[in-house]
């Protein structure tokens, strides 16, 4: 039998270990799994490198996960917020390190490596100093610039809803990075609002696939991040 | 005023992306840079169908959202609340850059910190001593959109020219831009130099000059018409 439900963020997220490479879904605080990331702050593996978009806001979720000293590097587009000085610090301080890749250049690594693409090439960043010492080409008139794709031993991410197979329905634009991280990781893990019965979800509507997903938690009420960080919310 | 702008004349920003949401054609599909550019999406001139894309996932994305109906799950890429037109589709990242960098979209508007007068663009980071140098989706949409459209102010808040001969800011693309849209003129970026299509009310031709670190020419009204699009 087909079964991915774990009873809680804390199990399942319980075998990330030192050092390992983490995607974590969201677009701002748009689809942040923010109570799988309160779990691993919990857990306490260190030493980890994250792949998300942006570096968290306030002083909960992926910032507080930072804050704790528990990311050794970041990967990501846009490591700013308008509520945030906590990434910033560490970066100026030279306690973290940064990779920053073009938004879409992150997608698309992303997107590869979870297809099983090493690598590919790109007309983002041509004759940039994001480019500086990167291979390019030219095909056709134009020159692109060759980038790699990202695969993770960990994928944390947020759904709307969720049946027992793993299928996924998203909400809205909180879907952003989610379905290219399911498939990048070798164990990706869900929190879901609401989990059904296989077949209760129209086939023809589900965005990311079962096979994608290995482990799933019921969160029917996720904390949300913009509203944590209005009241000055704190993690742990 | 201290950085030697003349008071009391130029566009509003409100202005501006008038300027620029009517150079933008019926059935044309936009993407809307984070600040300025998100007013463009307010001025669409009635009858034309332009569909806004976001970057991070929706293609029909409507005006800002009210207070009492901003759902934290449906923003912009500046992580603002907006809404959702009838017909707008959602999707995922990989897929919404595959929109902008297979040249799917037309139209891109962006602001910028400068602009040289062969359309390379520097809107990124400020160089070395960048707290925390954020570059987001800029230097694919540059890549990627057929037109770029840029809304700024003229000058930097010191008064310093921002339409220069080469730039001096780390590249966000290398001859990139169509068109500059600033508080005292919009400006086409041409084969060889600036060109003027149309000044602020209150702005001449020797003050837009001496605000612009490149050289200007100015087009007739019957040139800009003949070049419009």
């Amino acid at each position: 039998m087909i079964y991915k439900l774990r009873a809680s963020a804390a199990e399942a997220v319980a075998d990330i270990f030192h050092g390992a490479t983490v995607l974590i879904g969201g677009f701002g605080a748009a689809g942040s799994p923010i109570e799988l990331i309160h779990a691993l702050i919990d857990q306490g593996a260190e030493g980890l490198t994250v792949i998300s978009n942006n570096t968290g806001s306030g002083r909960v979720g992926l910032a507080a996960l930072i804050e704790q000293g528990r990311v050794a590097k970041m990967i990501c587009s846009f490591p700013r917020t308008a509520n945030s000085t906590v990434f910033q610090d560490k970066y100026g301080n030279g306690s973290i390190q940064l990779e920053l890749v073009p938004q879409g250049t992150l997608a698309e690594r992303i997107r590869a490596g979870g297809a099983g693409i090493p690598s590919f090439y790109t007309p983002t960043a041509l004759g940039t100093s994001l480019a500086r010492g990167k291979e390019v080409r030219k095909f056709g008139d134009r020159e692109y610039v060759l980038e790699y794709g990202l695969t993770a031993d960990f994928a944390l991410i947020k759904c709307l809803r969720c049946d027992r197979y793993g299928n996924l329905v998203y909400n809205k634009t909180a879907r952003n990075f989610a379905p290219i991280m399911a498939t990048a990781a070798k164990t990706t893990i869900v929190q879901t609002q609401s989990y059904v019965e296989a077949g209760e979800l129209d086939p023809e509507g589900i965005v990311t696939p079962g096979v994608f997903v290995d482990r799933i938690v019921r969160i029917p009420e996720p904390l949300q991040e913009s509203s944590l960080v209005a009241a000055g919310a704190v993690y742990p | 005023m201290s950085d030697g702008k003349r008071p009391g004349i130029g566009w509003s920003h409100e202005a501006i992306a008038w300027n620029i949401a009517n150079d933008i054609p019926d059935g044309a599909v936009v993407n809307l840079g984070v600040g300025l550019p998100e007013k463009v999406v307010d001025y669409i001139p009635q009858g034309r169908e332009v569909l806004f894309h976001t970057e991070n996932g929706l293609l029909g994305m409507g005006p800002s959202a009210a207070i009492a109906h901003a759902d934290p799950e449906l923003i912009n890429a500046g992580k603002k609340c907006v809404t959702a037109v009838a017909g707008a589709a959602y999707f995922h990242h990989a897929d919404s850059f595959a929109m902008i960098r297979g040249g799917h979209i037309d139209f891109c508007v962006l602001g910028a910190m400068q602009v040289s007068q062969t359309g390379d663009l520097a809107n990124w980071t400020m160089g070395e001593g960048d707290p925390a140098p954020a570059v987001g989706g800029a230097m694919d949409l540059v890549a990627g959109v057929r037109r770029i459209f840029i809304a700024m102010t003229h000058c930097t808040k010191s008064g310093e020219p921002k339409l220069l001969r080469a730039c001096t800011l780390p590249l966000t693309g290398k001859g990139v831009v169509s068109r500059v849209y600033t508080d005292l003129a919009t400006i086409a970026i041409g084969p060889h130099c600036f060109e003027v299509l149309a000044m602020a009310p209150g702005v001449d031709r020797d003050y837009l000059q001496t605000r612009t670190g490149s050289d200007l020419i100015f087009r007739t009204s019957a040139e800009v018409e003949a070049n419009r699009q």
